[in-house]
């Protein structure tokens, strides 16, 4: 494979990486003063590193229309459901 | 839980069992790869219908936490944050090196490409010694999953994920010896991939909403 897509693959990795810490000092509300708020935010960048896993890793970038939309679309209300189904509830 | 054999690991150039007839009685075309679509259309279908059943789960953990707020805040102390972590970045590195060995098939390095599977499933067998590590602690300490709604719904969602962590790792086993034997089709080696990336992707939903949505 070319050296720039091995490249985009570990960037992409190397950024779910620093999410994932990210999430995780949200998630355990350091530094907010707001649990809910944390925990939103936590939600919310899992939803964020699932669509680059499927854009990049299962590389649906470059798949057909209506297969790429069905899983942003997925990514989308799923992710705003759980988001709205956790500060609502 | 037991589940059909995907797909994608049925040989495509094998008669269909069934063939549906297209309008006209005329037989409809077997399925075939769709250029662009890893692996094979009928895959996603049987991807999309699982995330949702997780969707679900997921939907029906917050709407418990909901209820029993109280329970779902003690229960979640119990959990170690830093071996969900851990797992997460097990997961992401093996999907790294899941992309990789796709990229390294098709690049017809077949020897590169069952290295980077078996890198993939050491790292199966991390994420299961962590999970093993955290569910003996906590039926150690007496939180057996009917021990409260919170542990239920995280055995529940966690072992479920496991069985499809495992059954990724069976077909990957499968995936990995076919390459070897010169015999992987692109399709297989997609769909393989995929349904590992999804297991992944589950899990990155997983762990924020068990180990920090409980919190309070």
């Amino acid at each position: 494979m070319s050296a720039t897509g091995t490249r985009r693959l570990v960037g992409v990795w190397a950024a779910l990486v620093v999410a994932t810490l990210l999430s995780w000092l949200a998630g355990d509300h350091h530094g907010l003063d707001s649990v809910r708020l944390g925990v939103a935010l936590a939600l919310a960048l899992a939803f964020v590193k699932v669509r680059y896993v499927a854009l990049d890793f299962m590389e649906l970038r470059t798949a057909p229309p209506p297969l790429r939309w069905a899983i942003e679309l997925w990514v989308l209300v799923v992710g705003i459901g759980l988001v709205g189904l956790y500060l609502l509830a | 839980m037991t589940r059909e054999l995907p797909s994608f690991l049925v040989d495509r150039d094998a008669p269909p069992v069934v063939a549906a007839p297209a309008p006209g009685g005329v037989a409809g075309p077997p399925r075939a790869s769709v250029p662009g679509v890893p692996g094979e259309p009928g895959l996603w279908i049987f991807l999309l219908v699982d995330m949702t059943i997780f969707a679900v789960f997921f939907g029906a953990f917050l709407v418990g936490r909901a209820d029993e707020p109280a329970v779902f805040a003690e229960g979640r102390t119990h959990l170690s944050v830093a071996l969900g972590t851990a797992n997460t970045l097990v997961l992401l590195a093996s999907s790294l090196v899941m992309a990789l060995a796709v990229r390294a098939h098709r690049a017809g390095d077949a020897p590169r490409a069952r290295r980077l599977i078996a890198t993939v499933l050491l790292g199966g067998l991390l994420f299961v010694a962590f999970k093993a590590i955290e569910w003996q602690a906590l039926l150690g300490d007496g939180h057996p999953p009917a021990s409260s709604s919170f542990f239920t719904y995280y055995f529940a969602i966690t072992g479920v994920h496991l069985l499809h962590l495992v059954a990724g790792a069976v077909v990957l086993l499968v995936v990995r010896a076919r390459v070897g034997a010169g015999a992987a089709s692109r399709g297989l080696v997609e769909g393989g991939a995929s349904y590992w990336h999804m297991v992944d992707l589950l899990w990155l939903v997983i762990y924020p909403v068990v180990y920090f949505a409980g919190a309070t």
